[in-house]
């Protein structure tokens, strides 16, 4: 069973965000990337389905510049296989990376494409199912675990209110969110392993990108928050403002 | 005079917030393009009953595919029933609402038309034939506005940040049944684990609840609980990270960054300490009160308003003084 992971570079979760002097990009300095977090989770999953098959192999793929080698490292230390770089320009246009990705997911040999459900840079939530839709591949998204059997993957689903259990037929594209298995944390032994692990670089398909940013601010800071009092004594005082000034109750 | 059309989501044959908002913006957009509104309904048998309720929201004219293979939402027997309907119009812009179905179906459908889409966008306008919208991004830590240079102009708007406001219009409901052969999908919902009758989805609700570490044990729950119920209706539970990994509640509660977005009238923090993950899925809320006894901690700097104190006597008082001002409404 093969499986292709696609991750993305992205800040830290940690990260301050600002906007820069341009008005439409961040600040990089001081910033520090990192693997998006679902992705990692999709990482983990495939990983664990190697472990339990006892067999085929597990390839990154990332889109992005060449500092991304890094993050594909990291993947690699986790204990994936091989990784593959394309470089090239990302935009906020999804389907832009989709087709990208699909470019060269075509030609790669696999039973499950497995992707974040969202980045946590653009938070777009779209890249994977269009994937699946312009290759032509079944696909399920909210993915928090799976299991592969006879040719198809069953998969526990969230959704409003609930979970679902949903089959797909293999190859397929499934799209995680935060299951039962944290990722793990690569070993002293794994990060050896990695610089000799086969890390390939080449450019990306070149597609253009049909959005176009035009400003990027910061959230419009909250007004001061205030303080109604301490402990219950505050209450009627917290009940009043939200019914009279904040029309919330 | 191009014409708009909205993806009105039917859950269990009712056409709740979601639709209204989509028909709502998409009457907007509308407005600006001087075309007129249709709205898209894909269902089970009898879904169009509640279809035409639609005209009220701005919907001249609603199409209903009806069919025992849509009862429940299958992306395969989904997404060509929306390409085609965007097909056979000449739409300006489709706007979906960006929940769980709407954020799976609304790429499959952008990359089968060719078009780009922006997602759970939080503010869209038209001008001179050319969406705009406003969005999210570093998971709200800053919002990007961004042109979309495609027609037609495919969006996700992000539940509860557009008011769904009334503009009377006809409401005409055509239905059809599309030819469907549910053996051949390749993707198949074996079962469904619903919440308990009646609860809200955090990422729906209009007022959310969410408990942290602070709450120390997950019996304590019944606290929130019955502060959930004093506040009334559409009123959903949520969690911080640290107790959805430390088993004390189920993961579809986690707010942030790794959990769901919301963006509710009223949030109300309890025991939270507000790390940058956890402000990441609650920063566009309305109306922000945090319950903590710790007067340094960050969940205070987005607080609209804060109490310092122990949540074991606030919460129960809390719960008390809404339940008598509610009833005395
Ligand atoms: C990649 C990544 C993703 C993450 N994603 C998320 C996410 O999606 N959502 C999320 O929430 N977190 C997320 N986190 C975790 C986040 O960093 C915090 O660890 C977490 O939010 C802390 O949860 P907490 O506020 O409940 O607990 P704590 O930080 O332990 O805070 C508990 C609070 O309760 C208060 N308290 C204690 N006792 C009382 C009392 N009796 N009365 C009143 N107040 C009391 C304390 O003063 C404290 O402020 C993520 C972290 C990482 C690294
Ligand atoms: N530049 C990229 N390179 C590789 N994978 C990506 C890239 N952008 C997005 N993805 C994948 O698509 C998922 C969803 O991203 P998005 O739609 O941008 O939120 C991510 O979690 C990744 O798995």
């Amino acid at each position: 069973m093969n499986v292709i992971v696609c991750i993305k570079r992205v800040p830290d979760t940690e990260a301050r965000i600002r906007v820069d002097g341009s008005g439409a990009a961040i600040d990089k300095t001081g910033i520090k990337y990192d693997m998006s977090p679902y992705d990692a989770f999709a990482v983990e999953a495939a990983l664990r389905l190697k472990e339990t098959t006892g067999e085929g192999d597990v390839t990154l793929l990332t889109l992005g510049d060449s500092s991304s080698q890094e993050t594909l490292r990291k993947g690699l230390a986790m204990g994936a296989d091989r990784a593959v770089l394309l470089t090239g320009d990302v935009s906020l246009d999804g389907l832009a990376t989709a087709k990208t990705l699909s470019a060269e997911l075509e030609g790669m040999d696999a039973d499950l494409f497995l992707f974040g459900i969202k980045a946590a840079d653009d938070d777009q939530q779209q890249v994977g199912p269009m994937v699946a839709a312009l290759t032509g591949r079944p696909c399920v998204s909210g993915v928090s675990s799976f299991e592969v059997a006879g040719g198809t993957a069953t998969c526990n689903r969230e959704v409003e209110g609930g979970s679902e259990v949903v089959e797909v037929d293999l190859p397929a594209v499934l799209c995680m969110t935060k299951g039962p298995n944290e990722p793990r944390l690569a070993a002293l032994k794994g990060i050896m392993a990695a610089k000799k692990k086969p890390l390939e670089e080449k450019p990306a398909a070149e597609i253009a990108s049909r959005v176009r940013l035009t400003g990027l601010s910061e959230p419009p800071a909250r007004a001061a928050g205030r303080i109604v009092g301490e402990g219950a004594d505050a209450v009627p005082e917290l009940v009043r403002l939200l019914r009279e000034e904040a029309n919330a109750v | 005079m191009a014409n708009v059309l909205a993806f009105a989501e039917q859950r269990d044959g009712q056409l709740g917030s979601a639709a209204r908002e989509a028909v709502s913006v998409a009457a907007g957009l509308a407005e600006a393009s001087g075309g007129a509104v249709h709205a898209l309904v894909l269902g089970g048998p009898g879904v169009s009953g509640a279809a035409s309720g639609l005209g009220a929201y701005g919907a001249s004219m609603v199409s209903v595919g009806e069919h025992d293979a849509l009862v429940e939402y299958n992306p395969e027997a989904w997404v060509g029933l929306v390409v085609e309907q965007v097909r056979s119009g000449d739409y300006a812009a489709v706007v979906f609402a960006a929940t769980t179905l709407g954020k799976d179906l609304a790429p499959r459908v952008a990359a089968l038309l060719d078009v780009p889409l922006a997602s759970d966008v939080t503010g869209v306008e038209m001008s001179s034939g050319t969406v705009s919208v406003t969005r999210p991004v570093f998971s709200g830590k800053a919002f990007a506005r961004l042109e979309i240079d495609a027609t037609p102009a495919l969006v996700s708007i992000r539940p509860n940040v557009f008011q769904a406001t009334e503009r009377a219009a006809a409401g005409e409901v055509s239905t059809f049944t599309p030819e469907l052969d549910a053996s051949a999908l390749r993707v198949r919902v074996v079962e469904r684990k619903g919440a308990s009758e009646g609860t809200v989805d955090v990422s729906e609700a209009s007022v959310v609840v969410s408990g942290g570490r602070g709450m120390k044990d997950p019996e304590h729950w019944g606290l929130l609980e019955n502060l959930r119920d004093a506040l009334g209706s559409d009123v959903a539970l949520g969690a911080s990270r640290a107790v959805v990994d430390a088993g004390w509640r189920p993961h579809g509660e986690q707010v942030g960054q790794t959990g769901k977005t919301v963006a509710p009238k009223l949030y109300i923090a309890v025991g939270i300490s507000g790390a940058v993950q956890h402000l990441a899925g609650m920063r566009t809320a309305k109306t922000i009160v945090a319950i903590n006894r710790d007067a340094d901690a960050p969940i205070f700097s987005v607080a609209d308003y804060g109490i310092v104190g122990d949540l074991f006597d606030v919460v129960p008082r809390l719960t008390e003084e809404i339940g008598a001002l509610r009833s005395s409404d």
